[in-house]
């Protein structure tokens, strides 16, 4: 390969780094600066709602790592209540095919994205730790009409600009 | 040798070592800085305000990191050579006026000297290289040896230009004889002295060495703890050395209006070495043939030709010397234009490297 | 003059190495810098998806595929989709094709940017490349959690059509990224396509020859590189590309710059792709009547679609059960990657990892 072009293609390459060297940085300073996550945010955690739950078992079948456990025994009249309900987020691909599943919108997948924790067994989430609380709020996935109450995603495309 | 002298030396090492250290904290941060800004970054800003003290947190960690030597290295030639890197490097800044007078040795050869312990760098990556016992670090070894051993030649050559004008190989005088700086009088000897040098100083796109995508990371790829650290700060006090001798040579060193002598000299440093910065963060690398075919194909024939045009030009002005009001003015743009005609000429007749190799 | 005594070198690159793209190996012997030898290793991600996929139920292994090729999940997602929809003979919503293939578009766009930036990280610009591209390709990212709700694994196929319709500001969001990207793809030109030093690096390099691309059934961006026009959008269009207008981009020489030319060329028509696409998009339902547990006739089905990497095809078998009783995956990342050796034998270790980054290989997908 010949030096044909006399290093004029670099020059270009370096006028533009040069040109982006005045331009805004388009990372986020992310503990302090918080994007909005999509309406439809997959989240790392379950929410679940027992008083909505009949515990028909149908989100355990659909999900495909067999990810749910729920032990149920007899409860008054026709229902049943609902022993243990456990997912272990740990072995969840947060796929939400469970919460599209489920015939009685009694599960939604949460907004946090901050489920790191220091042993596996923090993870598995227990009945108790997957009912709505403050920060275990559920998002629009697959539930429009919690979808309507979001706020909107902060979208980079509108936050970076174009070319200059 | 008088008492005076003794002083004198002792506070000038202090001062540059104080001096060289300082600066290497001061790079480490704005490569960072700079890079970060032009990658649309923010780069650190966690420790300290914009973090600046980002470096001591790095140095701290480092000092904190286990020290290995690995099994079967050759322990001594291991344990050295950090030492051999980064000692070559503060004694370049020996030589290297910081204004007028303020000098630890005004050696009548300054420049010579300046090379030849500049070349003693490479001893001490070939010995990591070498002792580390490992693949990737001998391969990195060689290609430094053949890259600076390439490399010393064009760049030695380039400075002869410096040298012929000036008529002395003392640093101060170098500066003086400065009445514009000489990239103007020798923008070709300014452009094959600053790719040596960052091909030297083992910059981007020359720094194959390190070639982290192809062998990981060289010659320090078995370092850890301290001795990872004097590498790293060897390779910044090798940017210190070269920013330094490059504002001396051809950026007239101290001289400039208004401002103090040492900002003038500090802004010219700090803007040679964010070229090299500019140069990183834009550029890919060169593969190990092109590098040494870039050397010898094309800055060794400019550098010779750049020898014999200025001994021709010093020929001529010192008869017309008087006419021009004690400046070769002419020779400003004739220079300027022979070196672009001479690039884009150049360029069209060389191959850059071989291509495939048969088996 | 004496004979030196010299041995040739072995050196395992990877499966721990910066420029594996993942968990590869290249067991590597050299003669000085040169190769004489390269014999490549893979399988250390190995996670038997066909075989989990058998077990699974026809949706269930719509997330699988997901972690085959992950930095284009969508259009995994749509060849499998595409396979169980010819099996089962469902008939997909205008809308829901007119979606996929919007898409597959984004998805092209998003991987080639990868592809290229880390190609030149490769050869060894210190990230500047990758980040101006990573820029673009993190706004398509927060399109596509806009739809589906992840950044990465999407599952937003479904068989007979898509788990969900668009909300309503997508469309202007992809809008304005339509009428920004040819400037920034203009942007990338000027940075690379003329820079020495990534000509130096690239042209001429690693040549992969017309007959040996068909041979070794490459497909794709290193396909078409090497000259071949072959194209599974042209040459067998599925869902509704036959309806849009588009030039698939063809390398002369088939080395590493032909590769990362067709890659870029590809991204300003994927642009105008996604353009026809906004402007005829239908509106409608997203989602045919599929039963739950979808149970399709006895048979056999194969279906391929032209993913970034190159023909991705999807053969599934039925035994009228709620499982595929046989799942195979044609990855073409994994065919294209046998060409390896031929390109990178004689050359210097450097140009070994620019060939590797140009062939653009995503281990989920070789290692399935």
């Amino acid at each position: 390969m010949r030096f044909k072009r006399y290093g004029a293609g670099i020059a270009k390459g370096m006028a533009l780094t040069l040109k982006h060297l005045w331009r805004r940085p388009i990372t986020v300073e992310y503990p302090e600066e918080r994007l909005i996550p999509s309406k439809r945010f997959r989240g790392y955690e379950l929410v679940w709602y027992p008083e909505r739950c009949t515990a028909c078992a149908t989100c355990a079948k659909a999900c495909p790592q067999g990810n749910i456990e729920i032990v149920t025994s007899r409860g008054e009249g026709d229902m049943y209540k609902v022993e243990k309900f456990e997912v272990d987020t740990g072995r969840c691909m947060f796929d939400g095919l469970c919460v599209e599943s489920c015939p009685f919108n009694a599960l939604a997948m949460g907004q946090s994205y901050e489920r790191s924790s220091y042993c596996r067994g923090q993870v598995v989430l227990s009945k108790e730790e997957l009912t709505i609380s403050e920060e275990r709020q559920p998002s629009g996935y697959a539930r429009p009409e919690i979808e309507a109450l979001q706020p909107e995603q902060t979208l980079l495309i509108y936050r970076t600009g174009g070319v200059r | 040798m008088n008492g005076w002298d003794w002083i004198h030396w002792l506070i000038f090492v202090v001062v540059i070592l104080g001096f060289a250290l300082s600066m290497i904290i001061v790079f480490i941060w704005t490569e960072r800085k700079v890079i970060g800004r032009f990658q649309l970054r923010r780069g650190p800003n966690r420790v300290g305000p914009m973090g600046v003290l980002q470096a001591f947190a790095d140095f701290i960690k480092v000092l904190t990191k286990e020290d290995i030597v690995p099994a079967k290295a050759d322990r001594w030639v291991h344990l050295l050579a950090p030492i051999v890197a980064f000692v070559p490097a503060l004694l370049v800044l020996a030589v290297v006026p910081f204004r007028d007078g303020s000098i630890l040795a005004d050696l009548n050869i300054g420049i010579l000297y300046v090379v030849a312990i500049g070349a003693l760098g490479v001893v001490g990556i070939f010995m990591a290289g070498w002792g580390s016992n490992n693949k990737y670090s001998l391969i990195s070894a060689m290609r430094t040896a053949a890259q600076v051993v390439s490399y010393e030649v064009p760049v030695v050559l380039s400075i002869v230009g410096v040298i012929l004008i000036t008529g002395s190989l003392s640093m101060v005088t170098i500066v003086h004889e400065q009445q514009v700086p000489f990239i103007l009088l020798q923008p070709l000897g300014f452009l094959i002295f600053f790719l040596g040098t960052t091909a030297e100083i083992n910059r981007s796109p020359f720094d194959l060495l390190e070639a982290e995508s192809e062998i990981v990371a060289g010659f320090h790829i078995e370092y850890s703890g301290m001795k990872f650290a004097l590498f790293y700060l060897g390779e910044y006090a090798h940017a210190v050395a070269a920013s330094a001798v490059i504002t001396t040579l051809f950026l007239s060193g101290w001289k400039g209006p208004v401002l103090p002598p040492v900002l003038w000299f500090l802004i010219k440093v700090g803007f040679v070495f964010w070229l090299f910065l500019w140069m990183r963060s834009t550029l890919p690398r060169l593969r190990v043939d092109q590098l040494m075919g870039f050397a010898w194909k094309f800055l060794l024939p400019l550098a010779l030709f750049n020898v014999f045009l200025t001994g021709a030009e010093v020929l001529l002005w010192e008869e017309k010397m008087a006419s021009w009001g004690n400046f070769p003015w002419p020779f400003l743009f004739l220079n300027l234009a022979l070196a672009g005609g001479l690039i884009v000429l150049w360029s069209k007749f060389f191959r850059l490297g071989g291509g495939r190799v048969e088996v | 003059m004496m004979e030196l005594k010299t041995e040739p070198v072995v050196i395992n690159m990877g499966p721990q190495h910066p420029s594996t793209h993942g968990v590869f190996r290249m067991r590597v012997t050299f003669d000085g810098e040169v190769i004489v030898d390269m014999e490549p290793v893979f399988g250390y991600l190995h996670r038997g998806i066909e075989k989990l996929a058998e077990e699974r139920t026809y949706t269930q292994v719509i997330p699988l595929t997901d972690r085959l090729d992950y930095v284009a999940s969508m259009t995994n997602n749509h060849a499998y989709v595409l396979a169980v929809e010819r099996l089962a003979g469902i008939t997909v919503p205008e809308r829901a094709e007119y979606l996929r293939v919007i898409m597959d578009e984004m998805m092209r766009i998003s991987s080639h940017l990868l592809a290229v930036g880390f190609l030149l990280n490769d050869m060894g610009a210190f990230f500047t490349p990758l980040m101006y591209m990573f820029r673009e390709r993190e706004k398509l990212l927060d399109l596509f959690e806009m739809v589906c709700g992840q950044r990465l694994t999407y599952n937003y196929m479904r068989i007979g059509g898509l788990s969900h319709d668009i909300p309503p500001e997508f469309l202007p969001a992809l809008n304005r990224f339509v009428q920004e990207m040819p400037h920034f793809i203009d942007e990338y030109d000027q940075l690379l396509a003329e820079n020495e030093i990534l000509l130096a690096r690239t042209k001429g390099v690693g040549v992969l020859s017309r007959e040996l691309a068909i041979n070794a059934s490459a497909s794709g961006p290193v396909l078409r590189a090497s000259g071949v026009s072959w194209d599974i959008r042209k040459a067998d269009p599925y869902s509704v590309y036959d309806r849009f207008k588009f030039q698939v981009p063809i390398g002369t020489a088939g080395d590493i710059y032909d590769r990362y030319w067709v890659r870029i060329q590809e991204m300003r028509h994927s642009v105008r792709i996604l353009e026809q696409a906004i402007k005829g998009l239908p509106s409608g339902e997203v989602m045919a009547k599929v039963p739950p547990l979808l149970r399709p006739p006895q048979g056999e089905a194969y279906a391929h679609i032209e993913s970034p990497r190159g023909e991705l095809g999807f053969y599934v078998v039925s035994d009228n059960s709620i499982a595929p009783y046989r799942l195979h995956i044609r990855a073409p990342t994994f065919i294209n990657l046998t060409t390896l050796r031929d390109l990178v034998i004689g050359w210097k270790l450097a140009d070994a990892v620019a060939v590797f980054g140009s062939i653009d290989i995503v281990l989920g997908e070789v290692d399935r």
